[in-house]
């Protein structure tokens, strides 16, 4: 097949009601976050749900928006495993004085 | 015209004939661009979270009113954006210029209005709350660097991609510029728009004002 005929197979991606429910989705994860945000919950608690929530969220725009869903699976394993991997560098290197900051810090 | 063999040849994965990822090279150019700007943001926030976990006197700013309701409707505005951008991704399959044009020039008009309301607060913190790159009245002096440097970094990436969309829109409507070229530019501004799914909650929504 050619590339030609490789992107034309791509393209073949979500209808315009999937997008649009879609970004309801997103919209109305949204407003929980806001919703969430009066609930005076520990700073550590209150980021660990809010990045989870706003991994979802991503995950939805690459998927969708952004086709990822709908490209060939070489390109996730491509993109998505290097970059978790780079992520997770990150944070190992914060770990030591991170975790000792945390109990010094009042609750 | 080329014989049997070379047909075989320029189809094997190693000789270019084939495309393992089923996509042009400025597709993929834009999704490795994605990868980069992807950590050098995650590298910000990151930092961010660090020092906002670790600092017991981080200011809150951030009333419901103006400042809360303000920043959800810029994030709806860019969603919204998003989603126009899809329409004119969609627009360009079906090779319907006028209506790829038109999506587009009001993807645009979500990144001018989200701009204009960025700027609006951020004329407001400097200008009657005192908030500086340097300074605040309320806590931490880094919340200043951090608030300014993140959202301003993102504040650009928006422009950059109103002017790339302008230009793209003006080619496309023009015929010089492919269906590809669209869907390359709404790769870049939906990534945009997931890179403030990570601001709005962590700068704003971690910072309210009970």
């Amino acid at each position: 097949m050619n590339i030609q005929a490789h992107a034309e197979e791509a393209h073949a991606g979500a209808s315009v009601g999937t997008n649009c429910a879609v970004w309801g989705g997103l919209v109305a994860i949204t407003f929980l976050e806001v919703f969430l945000a009066y609930e005076e919950l520990q700073p550590s608690v209150m980021l660990t749900i809010l990045v989870i929530l706003s991994v979802v969220k991503a995950a939805l725009i690459m998927s969708f928006f952004m086709h990822l869903k709908y490209e060939k699976f070489s390109l996730v394993l491509l993109l998505i495993p290097a970059t978790i991997f780079c992520l997770c560098m990150m944070f190992i290197f914060f770990f030591p004085d991170a975790l000792r900051l945390l109990q010094m810090g009042p609750h | 015209m080329h014989d049997v063999k070379t047909e075989v040849a320029l189809e094997s994965a190693w000789s270019g004939g084939k495309s393992p990822f089923a996509m042009g090279s400025k597709k993929l150019g834009m999704w490795l661009f994605i990868v980069s700007d992807t950590l050098t943001f995650s590298a910000l926030l990151i930092t961010y979270s660090y020092s906002r976990l670790t600092n017991p006197n981080w200011p809150r700013p951030f009333p419901i009113n103006p400042a809360i309701i303000f920043s959800t409707t810029m994030t709806v505005v860019l969603l919204a954006s998003s989603l126009t951008m899809v329409m004119a991704v969609m627009a360009s399959q079906r090779n319907d210029r006028k209506k790829t044009v038109m999506w587009m020039v009001a993807t645009m008009v979500g990144g001018l209005l989200f701009t204009g309301l960025h700027l609006t607060e951020w004329m407001n913190m400097i200008f009657k709350e005192h908030f500086t790159i340097t300074g605040n009245p309320e806590g931490t002096p880094l919340f200043g660097a951090v608030f300014f440097g993140i959202t301003g970094l993102h504040m650009t990436h928006v422009m950059i991609g109103v002017i790339y969309l302008g230009i793209v829109a003006f080619g496309y409507g023009r015929g010089k510029f492919s269906a590809e070229d669209v869907e390359v530019n709404g790769l870049y501004w939906h990534f945009v728009d997931l890179v403030w799914m990570f601001v709005f909650p962590m700068i704003y929504l971690m910072s309210v004002k009970y």
